[in-house]
């Protein structure tokens, strides 16, 4: 029986009921939502643009001051520092495991069944909690005896102090962060499996190489997934915390990392909680919430001009 | 495309042809011996964590893959030094209730935003998904300061029951799924008179079973490796998780602490061993939901 019938049946009145009906329950279904929404995101958003402008540290109520705190942050050489070392360890870190992801994956693209395999062991890493990802490579880095200075000795290189010399900890970390590209190998070869066989033949029939096809059909149809891995990059390596944290902060102190190694929210973490600055720190998060805004936007406008997005 | 591949080798000799193909079975060959060199990259980690947890103290840091004498007394060491089992029974407990609530909830609230036709709903979904956007440290010290108004800090309640009420990622994620089921399916359950709940629990809920299996080793995963919830919320080390179980383990053996890796290598295997056990289990899901939605493992 289609609703239509059954409709037709109805008094005339009961059809807006009914509408009203489903509205309701919809609402109803979406209504966790909500309040969670102004609970949690909403409610907490306005205390924190609040709270930036007060000096608060829990014991004391909150004392308005401003716009002092931001002013602070402009004259705070560890915060200059901390925004510093993000953006250092973004610039590395997404460039090279955009171009690290798309080679193993466009080289899984190209062994068939076997790519299974080594999908597998590509991923395992990104299943590994941080904090035991930030404990293992603290032991791999180890300049005198760890793996990596050992690997590299058989080779004749002098390893550089990657957890000791302030000029390598953040390469270090990158190397880091290296391992972990699983998830975008997949993301990658996911997109070039769905790039369709005719475009490659037809390219073929054209004349074109290797590297134009790369260039002009592969490129361009995967550009979706590039740019989405890009965002969602940006914004999470700005973000870096647990590994970082684990290997150089808490009760424990590296010299050598306590300044080249303090990421943003590192800072913002021990303003917060091991400094209780409350206020200092809620204007720290709302400085990121900005930049993060405006790269994110500017993304936005650039994808225009060089992603494709099929049918559209 | 056999139309093409038949046309092609009409201008083509076959002797070029199977040059081709030589060529072709040469650079797979390549790749295959490329991508084995990065699988021993990839997993040498791993290998040397568990035979470092065996070594003794002199040989941690050795490179010999074999451990000799093999110690399996630092596993004991460990039990003994810390309080694991608990840790572990912690994690198991967060990560179940976090992984069911947010499964629930958002599997409740996609459904309110796929099925159902009211005012606003397009905006509202707008607003969820740019809230994805939203650096968590924005609300980090509000939140907290929620729940030392109820008297819950140091307790497991603030590491899951946030997701009672959803979370964005997820709510989009399943909606992806609704939005492949056809309206008929439903309109023909509420001919029947079934109730609004009754269609989600019924028909919505079985159909999207993938959809739910993916949120919930996701979100279990999400909250099995989470240090900054259990750092800003737990105080007593009985209520630690396995993460804030072993920083403190190796803040206090490891770096600048008592030197003894061996033990720090050991709760490495702990913590990590379980998440990869799951990982085998559920590998399908775990790749279905990366491959699908782009989301960041």
């Amino acid at each position: 029986m289609s609703t239509q019938s059954v409709l037709a049946r109805l008094p005339f009145g009961r059809r807006a009921t009914l509408q009203q009906r489903e509205a309701l329950a919809g609402i109803a279904f979406i209504s966790p939502w909500i309040i969670g929404f102004f609970i949690f995101t909403a409610g907490p958003m306005v205390i924190s643009l609040g709270l930036s402008l007060t000096e608060y540290d829990v014991l004391r109520p909150p004392t308005f001051i401003g716009l002092e705190n931001y002013q602070r942050m402009l004259g705070d050489p560890r915060l200059m520092t901390s925004l510093y070392n993000s953006i250092y360890y973004a610039l590395l870190h997404v460039p090279l495991s955009i171009i690290f992801a798309l080679s193993l994956a466009l080289i899984l693209n190209n062994v068939g069944k076997a790519a299974g395999f080594f999908r597998t062991a590509f991923y395992l890493p990104s299943v590994t909690p941080a904090v035991a990802i930030g404990t293992l490579w603290l032991w791999l880095l180890n300049p005198r005896v760890g793996l990596i200075n050992r690997g590299l000795e058989v080779f004749g290189i002098q390893g550089p102090g990657w957890t000791t010399d302030p000029n390598w900890i953040k390469p270090g970390i990158v190397l880091m962060s290296l391992w972990s590209v699983g998830s975008t190998v997949i993301i990658y070869l996911a997109a070039l499996r769905n790039v369709p066989n005719d475009l490659y033949e037809a390219a073929n029939i054209d004349g074109a190489n290797g590297w134009q096809q790369f260039r002009h059909v592969t490129i361009p149809m995967i550009s979706g997934a590039i740019f989405f891995t890009l965002i969602v990059n940006i914004i999470s390596s700005l973000q870096i915390f647990t590994e970082v944290y684990t290997m150089y902060f808490g009760n424990q102190t590296n010299n050598a990392a306590a300044s080249a190694g303090l990421f943003y929210n590192i800072y913002l973490f021990r303003q917060a909680f091991e400094f209780l600055n409350f206020g200092y720190a809620s204007a720290m998060a709302w400085l990121l919430f900005v930049i993060i805004m405006i790269l994110t936007f500017i993304q936005l406008r650039l994808s225009k001009r060089w992603v494709y997005y099929e049918g559209g | 495309m056999s139309a093409i591949t038949q046309t092609r080798t009409t201008y083509a000799p076959s002797a070029r042809e199977r040059a081709r193909n030589r060529r072709r079975l040469f650079f797979r060959i390549i790749y295959i011996i490329l991508l084995l060199g990065f699988t021993v990259i990839f997993i040498a980690p791993f290998v040397w964590l568990v035979s470092a947890s065996l070594k003794s103290r002199a040989e941690v840091f050795s490179p010999d893959l074999i451990p000799d004498p093999i110690m399996w007394q630092n596993y004991i060491r460990v039990w003994e030094a810390a309080p694991l089992l608990r840790w572990l029974g912690n994690s198991l407990w967060v990560g179940l209730l976090a992984a069911t609530t947010v499964t629930l909830s958002c599997s409740l609230i996609a459904f309110g935003f796929s099925y159902f036709r009211f005012k606003g709903r397009d905006t509202l979904f707008n607003l969820v998904l740019a809230t994805m956007m939203l650096p968590g440290v924005v609300t980090m010290i509000p939140v907290f300061m929620i729940w030392q108004s109820l008297g819950l800090v140091n307790t497991h309640a603030p590491l899951w029951a946030m997701n009672l009420f959803g979370s964005a990622f997820y709510i989009f994620m399943i909606r992806q799924f609704y939005l492949t089921l056809p309206r008929e399916l439903f309109e023909a359950a509420r001919v029947d008179g079934a109730g609004y709940f009754h269609m989600w629990r019924h028909i919505a809920l079985p159909l999207t079973r993938t959809a739910l299996i993916v949120v919930f080793v996701f979100e279990f995963k999400a909250s099995w490796t989470d240090l900054l919830k259990p750092l800003i919320y737990l105080r007593s080390p009985q209520l630690y998780t396995l993460p804030l179980g072993l920083k403190t383990i190796l803040d206090r053996f490891g770096q600048g602490g008592e030197m003894e890796w061996e033990v720090v290598m050991a709760a490495s295997v702990i913590v990590t061993l379980p998440m990869i056990i799951i990982f085998f289990l559920g590998q399908r899901y775990f790749l279905e939901g990366i491959a699908t939605t782009g989301l960041k493992g």
